[in-house]
Parts: structure tokens; sequence; C-alpha cells
């Protein structure tokens, strides 16, 4: 695209290549830290690598249902920085490549695929048509080659309409995004229940899909309010982003946070309440020895921080605010994939050293990176969409 | 004409972006009292009007918050004070179980009292007329025009500026806005006796008719089928069963729950011979044999086994317990008397249990030990 002036005020600017550099010591360091540790301890280097993935596909493919969102909703406040979230998104490409290390380590993980262990347990055994190696593997590949499908269709027509301002383009997109809904609707809850369920396949909770869900979507949110917020204060997006923008941006964040909650109290109670012993020692064990100061530390972390942070309108509008809270919400849904994941492999105490730190270091840099290499030559807003006018004069 | 008071002075503009740049300039201007009426919402127009946020947000903090609380100490004061039930086996504070009605409870008092607080602090009812209604003004502002309105109660209110102002904004149809004078002279209308008769004369006729025709038109019995059931009530004979009785006896031997029968019934020789007494002499067992020996045996043996009854001739004197023959009864023996009588003294099986039995024993032992000591007792 040429750097000339269009007449919404953008003005094509490069990321500076200094990021770039950054993200790659980012993602260097944290790099050869993860692999030392899979000569360490495979089985906890495998743990953490699994966090990493889910934590991965939540801002992948939360942006990805963000976007669709936009589309079918005709939402227009959204628009001047669709593209931004479009780009965070490109990391369901390397989903795959993730995944690799887990898959490679699938009996350290789950002990459905243990065949000796499913023999002789009613539960499991009457769970194997679903939970083994084959049709897991299926799911898988399945579920990654349609988010990626996606991903590429939706970036395709949102780019080709930069050049052509092409009004069809986004009605094809609303087209998409329409069969993607419940495509995600599906994946989603099916990848939550193979990579998080069945860590203890005795275990299930049918509200689980959507307790993964509410997390996704704000890890998702969080992850583009920061990168929408600070590329705009850098100028690197156009001048007609106000703090109307920003309050609809912290609004759902704040929507979400609370959605969140809600979900994670409903499944609580309902195990609670009911008391069943097959259902309640999923939450026992996460309240063994100092995994209770885990449990107790999420709700703080994952609700009363991001609620009261986010409560009053000018903490909506405000960009720092803003922006600390979705760097809390990030590590809020780290947080939580963590106290979903890590009993498993430890049960008596929960576990925190140097692997726990390099997977999120590695996760920034694939991040940062992945944004770097994506944007390159391309409009950080899609200046040739029908909405883009409308959405910069957004008011409340 | 100059008579009525002047409310304000108020202009015409045709589209949301004249009213926008018109409510932005007035404001710059330096008026304050001024409002703007437009047929919806026009996105903007607070920041136009440098208007402050809205303060209504602290009053649905508050209610949410004393509806928060409120509720807590509702669950509190009903599952753990008043009405303390165990359900499902959990405690009676039972927090996770409180939250859904904390929950709600805050959602329900936030909204209402946030609705309430706008409608009675903000929009002032029962103030039920505005100046504003009943114009032209208003009549355009709500169906395809955008108003401005400068009241005369702004410092800054001149009625020539004013109207030289709107007319600089290009503002059309400039008019002046009248109180209605009978608005302003009429009393308070909640305080009229009129007004209060007519209220009192609805509620008692409301209330009349409704006592009338619900009690004395459609009148209907009481619901009382719970009484009306095919079952046995006291003081009636069985139909079902030919001897009358609704309880059947139980099945001869059977044994009531906790208790054994009693072996040596009519049998005292084999009782004084074999039966042991199973109590150790602990404190707590002759405390136990005191409490019951005062309430049952004392009327007529005496508090201290002496016979001398407390009942003054109703029933004859019992011998005293103290006797030779007494003290070289066996446990058994006295135990026997207890449970199946002797003479005339009633068997006290259904009244003492087993253990109370034997620990009445004990104590009638330390009774006839402590009148009768033997000299090893002194050491």
């Amino acid at each position: 695209m040429s750097s000339e002036e269009t007449n919404i005020g953008y003005s094509k600017k490069e990321l500076p290549g200094s990021l770039g550099k950054i993200g790659f010591a980012i993602l260097g360091i944290g790099l050869v830290v993860v692999i030392v540790s899979f000569f360490v301890d495979h089985t906890r280097a495998a743990f953490n690598n699994l966090i990493m993935l889910m934590f991965l596909t939540s801002v992948g493919v939360g942006g990805l249902f963000l976007i669709a969102l936009e589309y079918i909703a005709g939402a227009v406040w959204s628009t001047p920085f669709r593209r931004v979230i479009e780009i965070i998104t490109g990391i369901v490409i390397l989903l795959p490549v993730i995944a690799v290390p887990v898959y490679l380590n699938l009996h350290d993980l789950f002990h459905w695929t243990h065949e000796e262990v499913v023999q002789g347990d009613y539960s499991l055994e009457s769970k194997s048509g679903y939970l083994n190696v084959s049709f897991f593997t299926i799911r898988v590949v399945v579920f990654f080659a349609l988010w990626i499908l996606f991903y590429l269709l939706l970036r395709k027509n949102s780019l080709s309409q930069d050049v052509t301002g092409d009004q069809l383009l986004t009605k094809k997109n609303i087209r998409l995004s329409a069969v993607f809904m419940p495509v995600f609707a599906v994946t989603i809850t099916f990848s939550s229940i193979d990579w998080i369920m069945s860590l203890e396949p005795h275990w299930f909770s049918t509200i689980f899909g959507v307790y993964y869900f509410s997390g996704t979507v704000l890890a998702a949110l969080a992850a583009g309010t920061l990168a929408i917020i600070m590329l705009n204060e850098k100028g690197y997006l156009t001048k007609g982003l106000v703090k109307d923008h920003y309050y609809s941006l912290g609004a759902l964040l704040f929507a979400f946070t609370n959605f969140w909650a809600y979900i994670a109290f409903s499944q609580f109670l309902l195990i609670w309440y009911a008391n069943l012993p097959e259902e309640t020692f999923w939450f026992l064990q996460k309240w063994e020895g100092s995994w209770m100061i885990i449990s107790v530390g999420l709700i703080f972390v994952h609700f009363i921080v991001p609620y009261f942070g986010l409560l009053s309108q000018p903490s909506k509008m405000d960009p720092k605010r803003l922006k600390l809270m979705s760097i809390w919400i990030l590590f809020a849904h780290w947080y939580d994939l963590y106290w979903l994941v890590m009993p498993t492999f430890s049960k008596e105490e929960a576990v925190f050293g140097w692997m726990e730190v390099a997977f999120p270091i590695l996760t920034v840099g694939i991040v940062i990176l992945a944004f770097v290499i994506i944007s390159r030559k391309k409009n950080l807003i899609p200046v040739g969409d029908p909405k883009l006018k409308r959405g910069l004069d957004f008011r409340l | 004409m100059n008579d009525k008071i002047l409310y304000g002075y108020t202009g015409v503009f045709d589209s949301p972006d004249e009213i926008i740049r018109a409510a932005d300039k007035t404001a710059e201007e330096g008026y304050k009292k001024f409002d703007v009426n437009t047929p919806y919402p026009v996105h903007g127009m607070d920041k136009a009007m440098k208007l402050p946020p809205s303060k209504l947000g602290y009053a649905a903090l508050v209610f949410g918050l004393s509806g928060t609380v409120s509720a807590l100490l509702l669950m509190f004061w009903i599952s753990v004070i008043e009405y303390p039930i165990v359900i499902g086996g959990k405690p009676f504070f039972a927090f996770p179980a409180f939250v859904p009605v904390i929950f709600e409870v805050t959602v329900l008092a936030a909204s209402i009292a946030t609705v309430v607080t706008m409608i009675a602090v903000f929009f002032k009812f029962p103030n039920l007329s505005h100046p504003l209604h009943d114009t032209e003004y208003m009549k355009k502002v709500s169906s395809d025009k955008y108003g401005l309105c400068i009241q005369a109660e702004d410092e800054n209110f001149n009625e020539n500026n004013v109207k030289g102002f709107l007319a600089g904004l290009g503002a059309k149809d400039i008019s002046p806005v009248y109180y209605d004078s009978e608005e302003i002279s009429v009393k308070h209308v909640l305080l009229e006796p009129k007004f209060i008769g007519i209220l009192i004369v609805a509620a008692v006729v409301t209330s009349g008719t409704v006592y009338f025709g619900l009690n004395k038109l459609m009148f209907m019995v009481p619901f009382n089928w719970m009484v009306d059931q095919e079952k046995t009530v006291p003081q009636e004979a069985s139909t079902f069963f030919a001897d009358g009785f609704a309880m059947r006896p139980p099945v001869n031997g059977t044994v009531m729950r906790g208790t054994l029968p009693y072996q040596f019934k009519g049998n005292p020789e084999d009782a004084g011979k074999f039966l042991k007494n199973p109590l150790p002499q602990t404190e707590e067992n002759f405390t136990l044999g005191k409490m019951k020996y005062d309430i049952y045996c004392s009327p007529c043996h005496g508090y201290f086994g002496e016979g001398d009854s407390r009942l003054r001739g109703q029933f004859p004197n019992p011998p005293s317990l103290h006797s030779e023959k007494l003290r070289n009864w066996s446990d058994g023996s006295i135990y026997h008397v207890i449970t199946d009588g002797q003479n005339i003294m009633p068997s006290y099986e259904t009244q003492l249990t087993r253990q109370e039995r034997w620990a009445t024993v004990l104590y009638i032992r330390a009774l006839q030990r402590s009148l009768n000591a033997k000299e090893s007792d002194l050491e």
C-alpha cells in the first residue's frame, strides 16, 4: 500500500524495527529456557506447554470470534481497529506448532490414553468412544484446520477490501461469520473438553465449554485492547479513535469479567450443592494444600480486581487504566488456566518455578513477533471498509 | 402579557449537527441553565453542553450495596438465627447458596432505586407539569426539529441578548415561553382537601367492595380437604378391621427397640442368685442412682430408706431398707423387686431403664452402708 494520506486521516506507518527485535529477543530467551525445561522435566514442561497452547487459542480464536461478532452485529464502533484484532488473530496459524510438544507428551498428560487404565474402569470405558487417541487426533486436526481456514478467508476479504473498497466483501464476510459462529461454539467447547476437562477424565461439567469461552473472549479482548491503545498512543492508528471507543472496549471487558464470574460461580454452586463425589473431587483437589490459596486467589485475580478496576465510567475511558487492566486480565486468564491444568500435575501442593515463568515469556515473545511479522506491509486500519467513517464518528 | 413570568427563550434547529454546534456555543457563551430538546438521543450532546458526569451512578452504587448488605443479613437471619434447617448437609451459614439471592437483590435494589431516584430527585416528581408542555416548541422538537431553550433563571440571562444570540446561532422560531399562571398559583394538589377526600372515599369504596364481594357474595367454605381423609381419627372406630382398632397389636414376642425382656419375672430366687450389677461404682452412676431414688423411691421409702413415707398414711409405709435381711440381700434381689414389684409395691420396669435400676441399686447399697459402716471403711 502507498503511504498516501487517505480521507480518514490515516497514513500508513510501519512498526519500528526495534519492536521486532525486542519480540525476537523475548522469543529467543523464552524458547531456549522452554527447550531446556523439556529436557529437565518433560512432564511438567508439557503441562506448561498445554497452558500456553490454551492461552494462545484463547487469544487467537477469541479474536476470530470478536471479528465475526462485529460482522454479524453490523457493529460500526469497532470497525476502525478491527484490523488490529485480525493481526493478533493470526497466531491461530501457529497453534498446530505449539500443540506438537503437547501431543508428543500425550501419555504424560492424559491418563485416558493408557489402555490399561481404561480397562476395567467402567466410567472411562463408557467414555472411550469419545476419549481415544485416534478420535482425539482427528478432532484436534479438524479444529485447527477450521480455525485457520476461517481466519484466512476473513482476512483475505478484509485485506482485499483495502485495495478495492468493494462493499460486497463486507457482505461476504458477514456470511462467513454467520457460518463461523456455530463452528466456533462447537470447536471451542470441544477443544476445552479435550485439552482441559479430559485431564481429569472422570470429571464432567456441562458448563465447562462456556466457562472456557468466557475466558477466551476476555483474553482476546484484553490483548486487542492493549494493542489498540498502545498503537493508537504512538500514532499508528488514526486520530479518530477517542475515549468513546476506549469506553466501549472497557465496557466489554467489564461485562465479560462479570460473565466469567457468573459462569464460574454457576459451575461451582451446582457442584457444591449437589455434593456428588464424582463431581466434587475436582474442586476438592483444588482445595488441597497450597492449591487453596491459588483457588481463593482466583476470585480476586479474575473477578474482584478487574471488577473494581473497571467499575467506574472514567476508568473505562482512561487509556492508562485500560492498559493496566488489559495486562491484568491477560495475567488472570493465564492464572485461570494454571488453576485448571496444574492440579493434575501436582496434586498435593501448587508448584511454581522457573518453568512457569519461561512459558509466559515465550508466549509474549510469540505474540509480539507474530504481530510484527503479520502486520508488515499492511494497513493497521481497514481503510476500504464502508463502515469505517461511521466507526470513527462513533460517540456515546 | 407582562404579568406572566418568563421561563425562557426557545429556538429551533433543523439538523443534529446544528444543534450540537448550538449547544457547544451556548455553553461556551457562559450559559448554564439551558436545555436541549431533541426527538431522539443525539450522541455527543453531553460533551457539547459541557454537562458534568451524571450523579445517578452514585445512587445506583449506594442502593446496590445496600441491597447486597440487606440480602446478606436477611439470608443470615433466616438461615442461621430465626429458622435454622439443615439442608443437604450444608452448614447453616451456607454462603454459596446465599450468593444468587444476594446477586438478585443487589440488581433489583440498584435498578428500582435508580429509576425511583431519577424520577423523584432528577425529574422532580410529583411535579406534573412543565412550562415547555403544550407549546408549539414542544410539538416541533418531539417530531422532526431540534430545539434549544435558554432559561430565564440563568444569571447571564438578558432577554434581548438571548434573542440576538439565538438568532446569531441560526435558530428559527425564536419565541419566549411563560409559566402557566395557573400552575404557579395553584396550591400543591397533594395537599388539597378535595384531593385527600377523594383519596379516602376511593380507598373506603374499593376496600369495602372487595371485602363485600369476596367475603359475602363469593363466600366459599374454607378449604378443609385435609381433614376429610380416608383414615381413622381419634374417637372413631375403624371400619376396616373387624375389631374396630385402627392400629394393629404387635406380633406375640415383639420386643421394643432398645429393651430386653426381664427374664426372671416372678422368679425372685433365681434373680437373686444369677443377676450381678453390671455398673462400676463411679460417681456418675451414684449420682444417677440418687436422682432416680429421690424421684421414684423416696416418696414411700424416705430419702434415707428408713421407711418414713411422705404420703401421710395414704399408702402403707414400707419397712426400712436398713434391716438385717435387706442388707444381706444380693444386688440381684433388690433389682428384682424394683423390676417386678413386691407385695404392694408396683413394678418400676416402665419408669426406669435397666441402667437406671442398677444405678438405684448402687445408691441403695450406699445408703445401707452409711448407717451400718464396716470398720474397714474408716481406713
